[in-house]
């Protein structure tokens, strides 16, 4: 059986990824699974300079669901080269390093930086607020066309475009990713809500709104990954709410060579390890022999 | 000693009610049990679907030999559904989590609790009765603050841990008439224990234990104290549960929740 997938020159023995801002840096799992069980890990959002991020309360609970809103809390480009990414090789498995920055001259160099450190694949988190027009980049597909381009041209390094699904046609975004040489686009980030708590009337969270995530966007977020991979030829790397397997799969058989597993981590730490198993056994169980053969396998009659 | 965090699912002993909507869930945990220090947690899967998505923080509120004790008050919807959980069930549970109280084997012990900040300091009583038990001359005194005289728990097991135990109750029906920070006060005012080494520990809201802060701060003392925020993961992964410190933000999952009440702002 193969389960091998590419994401550009990045080969992960099976396709199923932690996201970021859900594991740490793979360190805080070590006590639930082995990282090499699982395809790849993407960290934490990095930034060229530390940040302190948001106000608490950080995260509320919502129905099927949480918002956060950490706000790329993270110490900065030269600690993560000194001290997290020096720990990746005993992890066994490809480390995705995200990272973020306010032009596309600072993701460039955020990514040469990591090139240089020995970091092979980056994930560009392109949800973050551009300061020059206020909106996110990948709310704009010329501002994520010049971030993804002035990465290419920065570093050797396979590139994921992480695309928020805050617009109203997500397709265009990863087509203007795909122009400027993306490997691969993963979607999609959290959707941006709200809570109040209706005692005080205060917002549930220090920075009023923040991104919803888990089983409640999942149905959006699959709907989404089917447009956006049948209109680019890059793989697509598909998240949003997957708790199991089959979950997984729908978002495979949707299109996706790749899912990653973002807020179950908090619930069952061991997610990721149990929709690997599950894929395989669902693939042993339909004598699927490669994992290609399912990918965007959707039947409509 | 490194530090190992537990996953499994575990049985429950018992889930009885011991007030008005305040619990004691017995969980037979053993290897979870033999890890715990006073003031560490646990992550509770409260029910196997969505509702609620998050596990719930409870902090170890006593452990006898293979089992741990969850003190508890039903006030949401996790909180709700584990009330009604009886023995015999099942729960996915994780933990030990955090760091605990650093216990300290000093003259005086003065524990103070406001409301559920109860919870932890069982634990610690009986943990700290261990060492005083090596040091006859130990005293550990117990502030117990509490709403009304129906909101005061937990008095039988600090007796029994030899601790000596002074109620406060916001509306004076059992006590001293006021907050547990001013019965605290009056009590410093004895000043056998700011002559002698004493640690405070103490467990509350939050602007209970910045009061706590300054008043051990103003007469020399130190003070341990364990804070609570909304968490999602537990183990450092989320950055969800940021406390702000002197130090910039700090987790209350992973570098607490026990910090010196000094580090508080």
């Amino acid at each position: 059986m193969n389960t091998e997938i590419f994401l550009g020159a990045l080969r992960l023995k099976n396709p199923v990824l932690a996201a970021s801002g859900t594991f740490g840096y793979g360190e805080e799992f070590k006590d639930f699974l082995k990282p090499k069980d699982i395809g790849a890990i993407v960290t934490k959002t990095i930034t060229f300079s530390p940040r302190q991020g948001n106000l608490p309360p950080r995260i509320t609970e919502t129905a099927a669901g949480m918002l956060n809103s950490i706000g790329l809390e993270n110490k900065g480009l030269d600690d993560f080269i000194k001290n997290k990414a020096p720990g990746f090789r005993k992890l066994k498995t490809p480390v995705i390093v995200s990272i973020a920055g306010d032009s596309p001259r600072e993701y460039g160099e955020l990514a040469k930086k990591l090139c240089a450190a020995g970091i092979s694949a980056i994930e560009l988190n392109l949800s973050c607020p551009n300061l020059k027009n206020s909106k996110l980049i990948s709310q704009d597909p010329k501002t994520t066309y010049e971030v993804v381009k002035a990465v290419r041209k920065a570093a050797k390094a396979a590139i994921i475009a992480k695309l928020t699904p805050n617009v109203t046609d997500i397709r265009e975004i990863a087509i203007a990713a795909e122009e400027a040489g993306a490997d691969s686009v993963s979607l999609v980030n959290t959707f941006l809500g709200m809570g109040i708590d209706v005692n005080t009337r205060r917002p549930r969270l220090g920075n009023i709104t923040g991104g919803l995530s888990g089983p409640a966007i999942k149905p959006i977020a699959l709907r989404m990954v089917w447009e956006t991979a049948g209109v680019v030829k890059i793989p697509v790397v598909g998240m949003g709410g997957i708790m199991t397997a089959d979950e997984a799969l729908e978002f495979i058989i949707a299109g996706a060579s790749a899912v990653e597993i973002g807020t179950a981590n908090f619930i069952e730490p061991k997610t990721s390890l149990n929709v690997v198993s599950g894929i395989k056994d669902y693939m042993r169980k339909n004598k699927i022999k490669d994992i290609k053969e399912l990918i965007g396998s959707i039947r409509y009659k | 000693m490194k530090k190992i965090i537990i996953q499994e699912k575990i049985k429950i002993i018992s889930n009885s009610r011991v007030g008005r909507n305040h619990f004691r869930l017995i969980l037979c945990a053993k290897r979870i049990a033999s890890l715990s220090i006073p003031g560490q947690f646990i992550e509770v899967r409260v029910a196997e679907g969505y509702e609620p998505l998050l596990r719930r923080p409870f902090s170890i509120h006593h452990v006898k030999g293979p089992n741990i004790e969850i003190f508890y008050q039903a006030i949401g919807r996790g909180t709700e559904i584990l009330s009604r959980k009886k023995a015999g069930e099942f729960l996915d549970v994780i933990g030990p989590l955090g760091k605990g109280f650093s216990i300290l084997n000093t003259q005086y012990s003065i524990l103070v609790a406001g409301g559920m900040g109860v919870a932890p300091l069982v634990f610690l009583a009986e943990k700290l009765k261990e060492c005083k038990s090596k040091n006859a001359k130990c005293k550990i005194v117990v502030l117990l603050g509490a709403k009304t005289k129906n909101h005061i728990f937990c008095q039988k097991e600090f007796k029994k841990a030899g601790c000596d135990v002074k109620i406060s109750t916001d509306d004076g029906s059992s006590g001293f008439g006021g907050r547990v920070t001013d019965l605290l006060k009056s009590v410093l005012l004895n000043t056998q224990y700011l002559i002698l080494n004493t640690q405070i520990y103490a467990c509350g809201p939050k602007p209970m234990l910045k009061e706590i802060g300054g008043i051990v701060a103003s007469c020399g003392l130190a003070a341990q104290v364990s804070l609570e925020e909304y968490m999602a993961c537990g183990i450092g992964a989320c950055l969800g549960c940021a406390a702000q410190t002197k130090s910039g933000y700090k987790y209350v999952c992973k570098d607490g929740p026990v910090f010196k009440a000094e580090e508080l702002t």
